[in-house]
């Protein structure tokens, strides 16, 4: 459960004046509820999942995660019950360590103790983890990290996110640096955590009919604000059309190439 | 000749143990050494000049490890200071190691009493302990050898079990993904601060080595021991290729026993080609350079 209570978030431009990315937002996700944020370049969607990850402060506002006030709490501190994937593969994982210890690092949140990492026990359960990912990547715990394609690594950083089943998944734009045929993968593996884990899900994407198909809710946002948020019926019966037209009409003007903002 | 190269190359190796764990399971270029080297030197000859008179002569295993306390404990102040030089103030990591080495320059002054130079004289505990124990059994250089041996396999059993913890591989992964180990819910400034604490300890623990294998601590030690460190870490990659942290721990040593060889055949034939002990210096820089030109030639042909 996220409680978001009008934060704002800004950057100072000097002389007093300042760029407001997140103008008091407001936002409450339920408890197992997946919401698909859509948006232009520049609406605040990844500043609004950096706000919640604790990447950047707020200037002003409260954020709760399952009755918790973390408003102050540092971004590593919020990862123990934060999951996170970024749209690089490459910035989840420590590529120059191995399958298994990525895995041993992800699967304990918080200190960590003097006790080996990664004795057969925890090396059994791992390979039995990374073997839901379909990709054989079981028989190749020993090797590093940097030598998996784009779709493996970012399906291992969706796992570690994952693994210790976290209060909130936040994914910004996750396969979009991905080849098609991985994209779907890595999509698939995503619903299928979401549902078996139970998990609060914000996504990030720029792909229309996926956030229509895979989200219980859409949130559409603009220039640091939500102009849209549909679910239930609402949400069932729009379309890709739907919702260009419905960026339109909440922006009140006429954009030429909105499908394009959009992307 | 050769176990003075040996034992040499061994006390010198963990110094660039240290330098190997800043530099590259870090990633923090760390000049901190410079002044954590000699401060343990000097912790750990001060430490030998106080107590060792309540000891007796003859040496004492327990004055040893006084000693050798000493200098963990005076190079792992230096690297805490370092440390939070660069956590607090957020300047470059080279620039707060330079800060610490400057300010050490004096404190290490300091504790040597307000003189540059500390001979140990009137007893060399740490020396004369190894022979006393090992007396009869091995001449003495050999006996020097031995302990060293014994004290560098010790240090690397430690070093391989705390690489291998749950805190060793978050500190592994901290130098290849700042972000993996935040993701973990792990303070990143604490652990950093640890590592460097580590790095810089081991420093130390080599100074105070140092000081009683040569007889004496000098607050010039330090001159020059992160290029020499570094040159020793590079050799070692270069003749022993492994993403195994064990390997990687021993192959600091032959690195350091190998450049310590270069060295000693530098200052014993290099008049041949005209190369004095000024030189040296020069001929550790070529070496880094020479080890990275040809890491990166196998890297493209691999």
């Amino acid at each position: 459960m996220i409680e978001i209570e009008s934060a704002r978030v800004s950057f100072s431009l000097g002389a007093g004046e300042e760029h407001v990315v997140l103008k008091n937002l407001s936002l409450s996700v339920k408890e197992g509820q997946t919401v698909s944020i859509i948006g232009s370049n520049g609406a605040g969607k990844s500043t609004l999942l950096n706000a919640i990850a604790g990447t950047v402060p707020l200037r002003a506002g409260i954020i709760c995660i399952d009755g918790v006030d973390c408003t102050r709490q540092a971004e590593w501190e919020r990862a123990r019950y934060v999951g996170r994937v970024r749209q690089n593969p490459l910035a989840g994982t420590a590529g120059a360590m191995t399958i298994l210890d990525n895995l041993a690092l992800a699967s304990r949140k918080g200190p960590r103790r003097l006790k080996i990492a990664t004795p057969p026990v925890i090396a059994r359960r791992m390979a039995e983890e990374v073997a839901q990912l379909g990709m054989g990547l079981e028989s190749r715990l020993h090797e590093n990290v940097s030598r998996l394609s784009g779709g493996q690594r970012q399906a291992l950083t969706l796992l570690m996110a994952v693994i210790s089943k976290p209060a909130v998944l936040l994914l910004d734009e996750h396969t979009a640096a991905l080849d098609p045929a991985n994209a779907e993968k890595v999509s698939a593996l995503t619903k299928r955590f979401i549902q078996e884990f139970g998990l609060t899900a914000l996504i990030v994407t720029h792909d229309m009919s996926r956030a229509l198909s895979e989200a219980d809710r859409i949130v559409m946002m603009h220039d640091g604000e939500i102009i849209a948020d549909l679910s239930g019926e609402e949400k069932t019966s729009m379309t890709v059309a739907g919702l260009v037209d419905l960026f339109r009409k909440a922006r009140g003007r006429d954009y030429a190439e909105d499908r394009d903002l959009l992307r | 000749m050769i176990e003075g190269i040996l034992v040499e190359g061994l006390i010198y190796g963990i110094l660039a143990l240290g330098v190997f764990i800043s530099f590259r399971i870090l990633d923090f270029p760390d000049l901190t050494v410079e002044g954590s080297f000699p401060a343990g030197a000097a912790g750990g000859a001060m430490t030998a000049l106080v107590l060792g008179p309540k000891f007796g002569t003859g040496g004492s295993p327990l004055l040893v490890a006084c000693i050798l306390c000493a200098g963990l404990i005076a190079g792992g102040l230096a690297g805490f200071a370092t440390a939070e030089i660069y956590h607090r103030l957020k300047v470059h990591p080279l620039l707060a190691g330079i800060i610490t080495m400057t300010g050490f320059y004096s404190i290490n002054l300091r504790i040597l009493g307000g003189k540059p130079n500390l001979p140990l004289i009137a007893g060399n505990p740490l020396l004369d302990t190894v022979r006393s124990l090992l007396n009869g059994m091995l001449s003495p250089e050999f006996s020097l050898l031995a302990a060293s041996m014994l004290a560098v396999l010790v240090l690397f059993g430690i070093l391989d079990f705390f690489f291998h913890t749950e805190v060793g591989i978050a500190m592994g992964a901290l130098g290849d993904n700042e972000n993996s180990v935040i993701q973990a819910g792990i303070n990143p400034v604490r652990l950093r601060t640890l590592g460097i604490i580590l790095a810089n300890a081991l420093a130390g623990l080599a100074g105070a080595i140092a000081a009683s294998y040569q007889g004496f601590a000098d607050v010039n030690f330090g001159q020059g021991v992160v290029a020499s460190g570094l040159a020793t870490v590079m050799l070692g990659e270069l003749v022993i290729r492994s993403q195994y942290i064990g390997v990687q721990l021993a192959r600091v040593f032959i690195g350091s026993i190998l450049f310590k060889a270069l060295m000693y055949a530098a200052r014993s034939w290099g008049y041949l080609a005209g190369i004095t002990p000024n030189d040296l210096r020069l001929i550790t820089a070529l070496l880094i350079i020479g080890s990275i030109a040809l890491s990166k030639v196998g890297r493209k042909s691999s």
